[in-house]
C-alpha cells in the first residue's frame, strides 16, 4: 500500500478538477462511495484503480493520480458504472472526460489502445470511413502484434467481408474539414 | 414505413451478412429503407476517448444529410453508431449553442429533428409482432437461444430508451414470435469489450469468453445479436478463446435478422451464413431439416 500525501493534492488541483467534473456532469461530492460501480464493471479485474477509487482520488484532489491510472484508458465506455449508480454519478462520462485530458497532457498510460483510436481516426480522416481490417493491419505492423488476428484473415477475404482496397466517400473533403475545425477548437485549452 | 437507413462500416465490411438480412426482413415485412447518400463513419469510440466535438460532429453530418433528404426516422443497425448518433441528437436538442456550433462544424445545418432508432427497435417495436407473425412460415421450433444485447443497445437507458437496462426484453419477443425459445441467462447486456479486443486482447478475451460460457451454461443452442461488433467478438473470436481458455465451445452466433429470415422461409443462400466461422449447419439440420441450409 503506497502512502498518499493529502496535503499536497489539496485546493491546487481543486479548480483542475471542478472544471474536468463538470465538462463530464459529474458532481463528485454525490458518490458515498458505496463501490456499486466498481461491482459491475467488466474491466474492473484488470484495472489499477477501480472506478469508485477514480472518484475518490478526484474527492480527495489527486488528479495526477487520477490522470496516470491505467484505468482511464481501459474503461470500454460500457456504461454499466452510470446505469447502476443509486446516485446518479456518471462515472462512465468522467473516465471519457479524464481520458482526454490526460491525452491533451501527454500522459498515455496504454501505449497500445492510444495507437488503436489514432489509426482508427486516421483512417477516417483519410476515407471518411473506417477499413476495418486494413485498420487490424496497420495496427499489427504498428504494434508489432504481426500475426494478431492472422487465423481469421483468409476467411475474411474469402467470404467477402474484408476488402483490399479501403471505402472511400466521395466527399472527403468534408470530413477533413470537420477534424480541422474540431481539432482547432480543441487547442485553446 | 420510410427510414434512412445509416449502415455504418461494419456493415460494409465484417458484418456484411446483417447488412443482406436487414434488407431481407424489410423487404418481407414492407420497410422501405433507405441508405443515406455519402455517409461517413460515426467515429465509434475512438472519437468520443479523442475530442467532444469530432465524437458529435461526425454523426451529425450524416444525420444532416438525412434530415435534409426529408427523413423523420433513422434506423442504424449498429449498436455502437446508434449511440453515437442518438448521443448527438440528444446533445444537440439540449443545447442551442452547440446546435449552431455543429451546423458550422459540419458545414450543413443540423436541427436534431428525426427520430433515431435502433434496427432492432425498428423491427421490435415499430413494426408490430402480429404483422411479423403472418410472415412466419418456418418457425424456429426447439431452437434455444440466447438473446444478447450488449451495452449500447440498452445503456445509458436516457439515450436509448430501452424497455430495460438490466433484463431487455424485446429481442426475446422476436424471437418467440418466430418460434424459437429466448432463455433467461445472466449476460445478457454484459459488455463483449467490443474493439478493446484489438489493443489489449487478454483483456477483451475474457470478456467474451465469459459470455459464451454463460450462455453454453444455459443451454443456448446459439446466440442472436444485433451488433455487427458483438457478432465479431462471439463468432470469428470463438475459436480464438478456445485457443487461450482450453474450452470446446462452439456456438453458433446470429445477426437476429437472419435467425427471421429463415423463418420467412428464406434459406441460407439468400443471406450470409456461409460467412459466419462458426457453423449452424448442423443446427440447421436438425431444427428445419436442412432447408436453411
Ligand atoms: S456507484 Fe455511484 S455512489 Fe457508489 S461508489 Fe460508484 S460513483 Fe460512488
Ligand atoms: S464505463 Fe468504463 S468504468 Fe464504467 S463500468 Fe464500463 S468499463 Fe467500467
Amino acid at each position: 500500500m503506497d502512502i498518499i500525501e493529502l496535503s499536497a493534492g489539496g485546493t491546487q488541483h481543486q479548480v483542475e478538477i471542478a472544471r474536468l467534473a463538470s465538462i463530464a456532469g459529474v458532481e463528485l461530492s454525490s458518490c458515498y462511495q458505496c463501490g456499486k460501480c466498481s461491482a459491475g464493471c467488466p474491466e474492473g479485474f484488470a484495472m489499477d484503480e477501480s472506478p469508485r477509487r477514480i472518484i475518490r482520488l478526484l474527492q480527495l484532489g489527486l488528479l495526477s493520480e487520477a490522470l496516470q491510472a491505467r484505468s482511464i484508458w481501459l474503461c470500454a465506455a460500457c456504461d454499466t458504472c452510470s446505469t447502476r449508480c443509486p446516485k446518479g454519478v456518471d462515472i462512465a462520462a468522467l473516465m471519457e472526460t479524464l481520458r482526454q485530458e490526460a491525452k491533451r497532457k501527454a500522459l498515455i498510460r496504454d501505449k497500445n489502445i492510444h495507437l488503436f483510436h489514432e489509426l482508427f481516426l486516421t483512417n477516417v480522416k483519410w476515407f471518411g470511413r473506417s477499413p476495418e481490417v486494413i485498420l487490424s493491419a496497420m495496427y499489427n505492423l504498428m504494434s508489432g502484434n504481426l500475426f494478431q488476428d492472422m487465423d481469421a484473415a483468409a476467411h475474411l477475404f474469402k467470404s467477402g467481408k474484408a476488402h483490399f482496397l479501403p471505402r472511400r466517400i466521395k466527399n472527403t473533403q468534408a470530413i477533413r474539414q470537420i477534424f480541422q475545425r474540431c481539432l482547432e477548437k480543441e487547442e485553446p485549452q | 414505413m420510410k427510414y434512412a437507413y445509416y449502415p455504418g462500416c461494419s456493415l460494409d465490411a465484417t458484418g456484411i451478412e446483417y447488412d443482406i438480412a436487414n434488407k431481407l426482413v424489410a423487404r418481407t415485412l414492407g420497410i422501405e429503407l433507405v441508405e443515406i447518400p455519402d455517409w461517413n463513419c460515426c467515429g465509434a469510440t475512438s472519437a468520443h476517448t479523442t475530442n467532444h466535438l469530432l465524437a458529435l460532429a461526425l454523426p451529425a453530418r450524416n444525420l444532416a444529410i438525412a434530415e435534409a433528404h426529408g427523413f423523420e426516422q433513422v434506423a442504424v443497425p449498429c449498436a455502437a453508431c446508434f449511440a453515437r448518433c442518438k448521443k448527438t441528437a440528444a446533445a444537440v436538442q439540449a443545447s442551442p449553442d452547440l446546435q449552431v456550433q455543429i451546423s458550422e462544424v459540419i458545414g450543413m445545418t443540423y436541427a436534431a429533428k428525426s427520430e433515431i432508432l435502433s434496427y432492432l427497435d425498428v423491427i421490435g417495436k415499430k413494426t408490430g409482432l402480429d404483422h411479423i407473425k403472418k410472415h412466419v412460415v418456418q418457425p424456429l421450433t426447439g431452437l434455444k437461444i440466447a438473446a444478447y444485447y450488449g451495452c449500447l443497445l440498452v445503456r445509458p437507458v436516457d439515450i436509448t430508451q430501452s424497455d430495460d437496462p438490466e433484463n431487455p426484453m424485446v429481442m426475446d419477443r422476436l424471437l418467440q414470435v418466430i418460434g424459437a425459445e429466448p432463455i433467461a441467462w445472466d449476460y445478457k447486456t454484459e459488455c463483449c469489450g467490443a474493439s478493446q479486443v484489438v489493443p489489449v486482447p487478454q483483456l477483451g478475451k475474457k470478456l467474451i469468453h465469459d459470455i459464451l460460457k454463460n450462455a453454453a451454461s444455459y443451454g443456448a443452442d446459439a446466440i442472436a445479436t444485433a451488433c455487427p461488433l458483438c457478432m465479431l467478438n462471439l463468432d470469428m473470436r470463438q475459436k480464438q478463446i478456445n485457443a487461450m481458455f482450453g474450452t470446446q465451445f462452439h456456438i453458433p452466433v446470429f445477426h437476429f435478422t437472419e435467425l427471421m429470415a429463415l423463418s420467412f422461409g428464406y434459406s441460407a443462400q439468400d443471406f450470409g451464413l456461409a460467412k459466419h466461422f462458426e457453423s449452424a449447419e448442423s443446427l440447421l439440420e436438425r431444427m428445419i431439416g436442412g432447408k436453411g441450409a
